[in-house]
């Protein structure tokens, strides 16, 4: 679904993404863990192309999107994306927010999208806020919402940078349950997190990045429980 | 001081109507003709295109950078001339205001433009929206926001600016109050009355941007 190989960005002389090789099968869960400055917000935002590429391909359902010709925008349609920073849009409401893409690109009709919209939101477990202002939410409540502005689109593939940094750590929670239900319903997503609970509960494989490479990949139980090398053994020392 | 003419003033009352028909009218015909290039420049110099940017930031330096006193002066007696076949006093100074205020409106729009997080067009891209649907969803109606007080102020400039049309004759307000000291040798009656005028005219002006300003307002 995912197939990610030969990676390679650097920002000027700074090498970012040394070489990742990465696959992502329909209906998995991948979490990509790391210390910060590995390197794995920026894998991830390469995914749907918001940083553009130095080498190597990311191909999304066999499509390059490396490729000039390639129309980014009909591949981002189908590939959503929850940033740390919740970015919702600040001059329009809950509803507003989620209704505003499939509108606008894929041309529903105003009265569906609101009708989705709705479902979406209950499905978050926030209908009430439906014409509430981002800036009157909390944390986990933003997040929530941009999960479901995500989800409108009806996407093949959720990625998640970092959802829960940015949260008070009571907040966390509610997040985390909605990304597993969807884990639960079958979609296919790549998460980069600190969230190591989640990682064993809800990956099913686990990637650790450090420097700009995949130093370890692989199922949750052996990653954490039994790491290959010195370097993922260290990371774990430190923050289990 | 103590023995103001109001009579004289009386006398002058239809002149300074006239003249302040004409400064508004001037006013207006500047903030609209100088938004709409000021809109096209700012875009021109966020653009990556030297061919577009460059001559953006010419143009900006060069009407930021000069006496709108200077400008004006060449608009109606070199620029204006060979266009309309002669001087036109009325039309020099609504180029001019035009072209002045166009430099530093097209700074507000870029620095208003600028001011959004790169997260918002980031998270409209990442739905799927192209940089047109995102400009024009996402970001504008948030940097029209911003904008607003610092265009307020440009245009209260504007108005202001507007009286150094009276250094080409055209009948506007100052032209009328100079005019008036002129034939009688009076200069408080004149330009106390001129200034009050001025007052009302800004000050109705930025009443009506914040009123703009707390119907947009999101809380």
């Amino acid at each position: 679904m995912i197939e990610v190989k030969n990676l390679k960005k650097s920002f000027g002389n700074h090498v970012v993404l040394k070489d990742i090789n990465v696959m992502v099968k329909p209906k998995e869960v991948v979490v990509v863990i790391g210390p910060s400055g590995s390197g794995k917000s920026t894998f991830l935002r390469c995914i749907n192309l918001l940083e553009t590429i130095t080498g190597g391909q990311v191909l999304i359902e066999g499509v390059d999107i490396t490729d000039k010709k390639t129309n980014i925008n009909s591949v981002r349609m189908e590939v959503g994306m929850v940033f740390q920073q919740f970015n919702l849009f600040p001059h329009k409401t809950v509803i507003e927010n989620i209704m505003l893409a499939p509108t606008k690109v894929r041309k529903v009709s105003a009265e569906k999208a609101r009708d989705k919209g709705m479902e979406l939101l209950k499905k978050v477990g926030l209908t009430e806020k439906a014409n509430a202002y981002p800036d009157s939410l909390s944390g986990g409540q933003k997040q929530r919402v941009a999960i479901a502005r995500s989800l409108a689109m009806t996407p093949k593939i959720m990625l998640f940078d970092e959802p829960t940094s940015a949260l008070d750590p009571e907040m966390v929670g509610e997040v985390l349950e909605v990304m597993k239900q969807l884990a639960k319903e079958g979609m296919t997503m790549v998460v980069v997190t600190h969230e190591m609970g989640f990682a064993k509960e809800v990956g099913d494989r686990v990637i650790f990045m450090d420097d700009g490479l995949v130093v370890e990949k692989n199922i949750p139980r052996e990653l954490f429980d039994n790491p290959q090398q010195e370097r993922t053994k260290s990371f774990l020392s430190k923050i289990l | 001081m103590l023995d103001f003419r109001w009579d004289l003033l009386a006398e002058y009352g239809p002149f300074f109507v006239k003249g302040t028909v004409l400064t508004i009218g001037l006013s207006i015909a500047g903030i609209l003709i100088g938004t709409v290039f000021g809109l096209l420049i700012g875009l021109g110099k966020m653009m990556k295109n030297k061919y577009f940017s460059l001559p953006a930031k010419w143009y900006i330096a060069f009407f930021r950078g000069t006496p709108f006193m200077v400008q004006i002066l060449l608009i109606h007696f070199a620029v204006i001339p060979p266009i309309f076949g002669g001087t036109n006093s009325i039309a020099a100074a609504i180029v001019a205001l035009s072209l002045n205020s166009a430099a530093y409106i097209a700074e507000i729009f870029r620095a208003g433009i600028q001011s959004i997080d790169r997260g918002q067009m980031e998270a409209s891209r990442s739905l799927g929206m192209n940089h047109m649907q995102s400009m024009v969803y996402v970001i504008l109606p948030q940097a029209v926001k911003r904008m607003i007080p610092p265009l307020g102020n440009q245009f209260i400039v504007l108005i202001k600016d507007s009286s150094l049309a009276a250094l080409v004759a055209a009948p506007e307000l100052m032209y009328w109050g100079q005019v008036m000291q002129g034939q009688y040798y009076r200069v408080w009656e004149p330009y106390l009355a001129v200034a009050a005028i001025y007052l009302v005219l800004t000050l109705s002006l930025s009443f009506l941007l914040s009123r703009l300003e707390s119907r947009l307002s999101t809380e």
